[in-house]
């Protein structure tokens, strides 16, 4: 370990920086979003600057700490307001800053005729604060105030544009989903206190190896139910496709490269947690195979170029969940897959809001078609993340996810089977419905509607795409050379004697059988396609309309959730009407009579106040006279 | 033989300097020009509180019961006192000094000709001030005195210069001679309790002064009865002053008669003194007969704090609610004289000023919500002025959150060590009452919030005139005391405890 006193700039700066540009108010309007993009910029310098002196040291003092203050101190119970920044957090620092710093220059020219842009780079801001303070807490209670930060700050984008109702609803309905989550990280925080005595990784990490099982698995799932929230997995995946109401940038920086993310590193940061319990990592591993598929099958319905990319993330991160839930060999691969999606996902949005900058806000996929000629270097970025996100070799997706397939196979047994098939499954209907996107929006012929004139968009926009592109094609080659990132996690994730599992194919099978079921996917979009596409989107088949009604999420959560819960808040209102506010009521009325009657006492004449000034004094020496007695 | 007595006159100064403040001013009054009156008059009142409180301030050390013979003590309780009282009444003056709350011409009756004549002549009278700087010399003597002479007569300067106070609103005339005169013929009732009370003690121990009392107590030399009838009698004086229950029923009605500043006034500094010379008389004098008052101390504390608090939810009458309230709080305050012990000397002193300055800024509020007519206590005329004034009136949320003892505020802290004090003394039934009409006041003053925050504004138009300079000075430093003694108590808490000694 190693002791560092600039770790809190990484936060103190984007932190300041917002709350400057939130309270200085319209002065700031004219160069707010130039100070918030720069304020980005230096803490990706920071990052940079971090993360190679911790590569110019070696092996145990890699991972640096810093304490800034004695947060809770209450008897035994001490937390430290501390960061942590080992070889985990600073691919998340680099990813954040990265990344982010891109999307704010982006968002210079995206946003630049919205009256409040200050407003949206301090929202901003404070994004990269909370996100960093996210990865970077040595506690899980430190984690937590990021957590709740990031929820803030996608809360107050989403409904960036609040004076849409429907946007305002989006922003609650994220908001809430959050909250369910949220429980789940403060019910594991509350476990690891009462079991554990500790809420920092380190502690609980020492202490989970005397832990009973039970407590590790109600942990375990207490996090994943955190996770599923934050990062819109099964069965908390419903506010994911309608927070694409916030600006497209958000939702590339948020809803896509980053913050959806915090789930797979909060599993993966509690890896010691998940490797001592079996059932945990029993239920990780299905709700990422239930929602990589579940995304996979939304995804194709979409007509929504948003709502289809959002879909296609929560697809991902399901990949990446799985991962996690493979045991210590896939932790690395989770990693590199958050990486390099957040790569090539980021570099589609920004596309997407390219398309859409140029198409007066469209978003639906019928009305574009033909695009590939009048944006063609959207339209190139755009195929780079295409190919990437499908996976055909060298470009990033390709290792990452490749890789993911072939530890699941590699999970032995009928499970391996099973958690190999859903990924391959979802690897073809990713093929299909991405190329589907792609056709959709780039070639064929012009479905545009009246009045549109699509045109390139300004260079401030496409230098930030064309820099994630070139993440999106080199970064799954370099993550991967020579087990690159394998190697620089290990002493976080502890992946020693994780070779154990037998090989069911080898490597190379594997990828075969991926690369041709993308093929396959890849060219029953393109013959479903590439005719002639109709405007109205045609009744389809029962599957397909379930599947636009996001397989009936909403409808689901509707009736499980919200009737039976109207239904006991009713029950409880009356309850607490007849019940409880009687009792209440009762007292209030004693009371007002007896106040009442006080008054009568009261009546103005100096003669009763004397009088009852007597009597006061004589029932004194009375009593007193009987006590004394 | 006649030896001359020996005065320790820099001790005795903070109370000499009023004094002769309030003797220059009767001279100003008397010779000086009608429009340098009212600012000469406040200059020589701020003047001489601030070099009384100098004063104070470079003697603060000093322990000493000869000051005067033997009928002053000057200990730790009596410096802390003395200087809240002076403190809180440089405020009540900067109020008093705002604006036309007083009548031009106090002896003229109410709607006679007199009276429109003098309006119309524009004659303006400024005695007010004189008349409070007489109140605050008593009520620092009485905070120190330590026989029942000095008492007495301490009692009738503090007393004397407010009967006429109250009478001199501007509105609401008749109301306020009302108010005058009923505080008038009360309080001579109880001050005929006092002198009688006294006079039974001298009669049990053959001495005035406070630790000759105790001696003889301990010795048990006297008559028991007189010493019960001395200890109720003396106790009814003092009662009355604090307003407590059954010696209260003066209060609501003075409090509404009387000019708003006078009342501020009255409900922080003239507790302060009552209340300092009750646990000065009770911790000197009366500690070793303690089985005798105390459960009598306890009934008519848990009766007082249970009246004001219930009582008060019934009003309609801003000030008068106030009124209860400070009533509900002269039952908590008790608490502190039952406790008997050091904490609960510290906790009366954090709790008198943490009272004083809520209880000046909440009166300095209603002097600023007016209609055409003067200032408005309606209270459901108050309703949503929230929305017209948020800051005035969040000002007097804080306030009343502060009376009600929510944390973070002054009046968290103060009820919390009050009671702690109580409950280490073991009275544990006290503290119960205590918390339990803790919470039933607390419904009141929330209701005054909703009040003024959620119910929509009515039509007929209060307004909340611009506060002055000086008011804006007093409600300033009364929320500032307020959230700082919330937020960090031992900024008072230790120099509380510092000074909280009697010298017997």
């Amino acid at each position: 370990m190693t002791t560092r006193t600039d770790l809190v700039y990484l936060i103190a700066l984007p932190l300041f920086s917002s709350a400057f540009l939130l309270l200085l108010g319209r002065i700031a309007d004219k160069w707010g979003h130039f100070f918030a993009t720069a304020i980005s910029a230096s803490t990706f310098g920071i990052g940079l600057y971090e993360f190679f002196a911790m590569r110019s040291r070696s092996g145990d003092f890699r991972a640096a700490t810093q304490r800034i203050f004695e947060w809770i101190s209450v008897g035994t119970f001490k937390v430290d307001a501390s960061l942590l920044l080992d070889q985990l957090s600073i691919c998340f620092v680099l990813l954040i800053t990265g990344v982010g710093t891109l999307i704010h220059i982006y968002s210079i020219a995206y946003m630049s005729h919205d009256r409040d842009r200050r407003r949206f780079f301090a929202y901003l801001n404070l994004f990269i604060a909370a996100m960093l303070l996210l990865v970077l807490g040595d506690s899980y209670l430190n984690l937590y105030v990021g957590w709740e930060g990031v929820g803030l700050a996608s809360y107050l984008l989403i409904g960036f544009w609040n004076e849409r109702p429907a946007y305002a609803t989006a922003a609650k309905k994220a908001f809430v989903a959050n909250r369910v989550g949220d429980v789940g990280l403060s019910l594991a925080i509350m476990i690891a206190f009462t079991q554990f005595g500790s809420v920092t990784f380190s502690g609980v990490k020492d202490a989970a190896l005397h832990a009973s099982s039970a407590a590790l698995t109600a942990l375990g799932a207490m996090l994943l139910l955190a996770a599923a929230g934050k990062s819109a997995q099964f069965p908390l995946q419903s506010w994911l496709g309608d927070a694409m109401a916030g600006p497209t940038p958000v939702s590339a920086l948020i809803h896509a490269a980053t913050m959806v993310t915090a789930g797979v590193y909060l599993i993966t940061r509690s890896n010691f947690i998940f490797d001592a319990s079996s059932t945990a990592r029993l239920l990780v591993v299905i709700v990422g195979a239930i929602t990589l598929l579940f995304g996979a099958i939304v995804g194709t319905a979409k007509d929504d170029i948003k709502k289809a990319l959002a879909a296609s993330t929560m697809s991902q991160i399901g990949y990446m969940i799985l991962a996690t839930g493979l045991g210590p060999v896939g932790y690395a691969f989770a990693i590199m897959h958050l990486l390099t999606h957040g790569f090539f996902k980021a570099s589609m949005f920004l596309g997407a809001g390219s398309v859409m900058h140029g198409m007066n806000d469209e978003v639906n996929m019928r009305r574009y078609g033909g695009l590939g000629k009048v944006m063609p270097i959207t339209a190139v970025t755009f195929g780079l993340g295409y190919l990437a996100i499908i996976g055909v070799p060298p470009f990033a997706g390709f290792y990452s996810k490749d890789k993911i397939i072939e530890t699941a196979f590699n999970a032995g047994g009928a499970r391996g089977i099973l958690l190999g098939g859903a990924a391959l499954l979802g690897a073809a209907i990713t093929a299909f419905y991405m190329t589907r996107v792609v056709v959709l929006t780039f070639t064929g012929q012009k479905r545009w509607a009246d009045g549109t004139h699509p045109h390139e968009s300004p260079s401030l926009m496409l230098i930030p795409i064309i820099l994630l592109s070139v993440g999106s094609v080199a970064s799954g080659f370099l993550l991967n050379k020579g087990n690159a990132l394998v190697h620089w996690l290990a002493p976080v994730v502890d992946a020693s004697g994780a070779e154990g599992g037998a090989e069911l194919f080898k490597p190379i099978v594997v990828s075969a059988l991926a690369l041709g079921v993308v093929v396959l996917g890849v060219l029953t979009a393109v013959l479903k396609y590439r005719g002639t596409v109709p405007v109205e989107a045609p009744a389809g088949s029962p599957l397909t309309r379930f599947a636009r009604r996001d397989l009936g999420q909403d409808d689901f959560n509707h009736r499980v959730l919200v009737l039976p819960g109207r239904a006991i808040t009713k029950s409880l209102v009356g309850m607490d009407f007849h019940f409880v506010d009687g009792i209440v009521r009762a007292v209030g009325w004693t009371l007002s009579y007896l106040s009442l009657s006080l008054k009568k006492v009261q009546n103005g004449y100096v003669r009763s106040y004397a009088l009852l000034m007597t009597i006061g004094a004589i029932a004194l020496l009375a009593t007193i006279w009987l006590v004394t007695l | 033989m006649f030896t001359s007595p020996i005065l320790d006159y820099s001790l005795l100064a903070p109370i000499l300097i009023i004094l002769a403040g309030a003797l220059i001013g009767v001279g100003v009054e008397a010779f000086a020009r009608k429009e340098q009156r009212a600012p000469l008059q406040l200059g020589i009142a701020l003047v001489s509180v601030v070099a009384s409180f100098v004063q104070l301030l470079r003697v603060r050390n000093v322990r000493s019961l000869k000051a005067a013979i033997d009928s002053v003590a000057f200990d730790g309780a009596t410096v802390f006192m003395q200087g809240s009282i002076l403190v809180l009444a440089f405020f009540a003056l900067l109020l008093i000094a705002d604006r036309g709350n007083f009548v031009a011409q106090a002896s003229a009756i109410p709607g006679s000709q007199d009276e429109h004549s003098s309006i119309a002549e524009g004659k303006s009278q400024t005695e007010v001030f004189p008349l409070t700087l007489f109140a605050i010399s008593g009520m620092m003597l009485f905070a120190a005195a330590t026989d029942l002479i000095t008492l007495f007569v301490a009692l009738e300067v503090l007393s004397l210069p407010l009967y006429l106070m109250a009478g001199l609103s501007r509105r609401r005339r008749l109301l306020s001679q009302e108010a005058a005169l009923k505080y008038f013929l009360l309080g001579a009732y109880s001050s005929a309790f006092f002198l009688f009370g006294g006079a039974f003690l001298y009669g049990y121990s053959g001495s005035l002064s406070l630790t000759g009392i105790a001696t003889a107590i301990d010795v048990n030399s006297g008559n028991d009865v007189f010493l019960l009838i001395g200890i109720v009698f003396l106790m009814v004086g003092l009662l009355f002053k604090i307003g407590a229950v059954p010696f209260h029923s003066w209060t609501p009605d003075v409090y509404q008669g009387a000019p708003t500043p006078i009342t501020g006034f009255m409900a922080a500094c003239t507790k302060i003194a009552a209340l300092g010379a009750m646990l000065r008389i009770f911790y000197v004098a009366l500690s070793a007969d303690v089985v005798m008052w105390r459960p009598i101390v306890t009934v008519i504390s848990i009766i007082t704090m249970l009246v004001g608090a219930i009582a008060a939810l019934s009003q309609r009458d801003v000030k008068r609610t106030l009124a209860f309230s400070s009533i509900a709080h002269a039952g908590f305050l008790l608490t502190g004289i039952i406790a008997l012990n050091q904490s609960g000397l510290k906790a009366s002193l954090f709790y008198l000023v943490a009272y004083g300055f809520a209880t000046i800024g909440a009166f300095a509020v209603v002097t600023l919500v007016r209609d055409s007519a003067g200032e408005v206590s309606d209270m459901n005329r108050w309703v949503g002025l929230g929305k017209k004034s948020p800051l005035i009136a969040g000002a007097f949320c804080l306030f009343l959150l502060s009376f009600g003892g929510i944390p973070l505020t002054s009046g968290f802290i103060a009820k919390f060590s009050i009671f702690t004090a109580a409950y280490e003394s073991g009275n544990t039934t006290v503290v119960v009452f205590g918390v339990l009409t803790s919470a039933i006041a607390l419904f009141f003053y929330l209701r005054v919030i909703v009040m003024l925050f959620f119910t929509e504004p009515k039509s007929d138009a209060v307004t909340v005139s611009v506060p002055s300079l000086k008011v804006k000075l007093v409600l300033a430093a009364s929320v500032i005391v307020t959230i700082v003694l919330g937020v960090y108590p031992s900024l008072l808490l230790n120099s509380a405890q510092s000074f909280a000694s009697f010298l017997r």
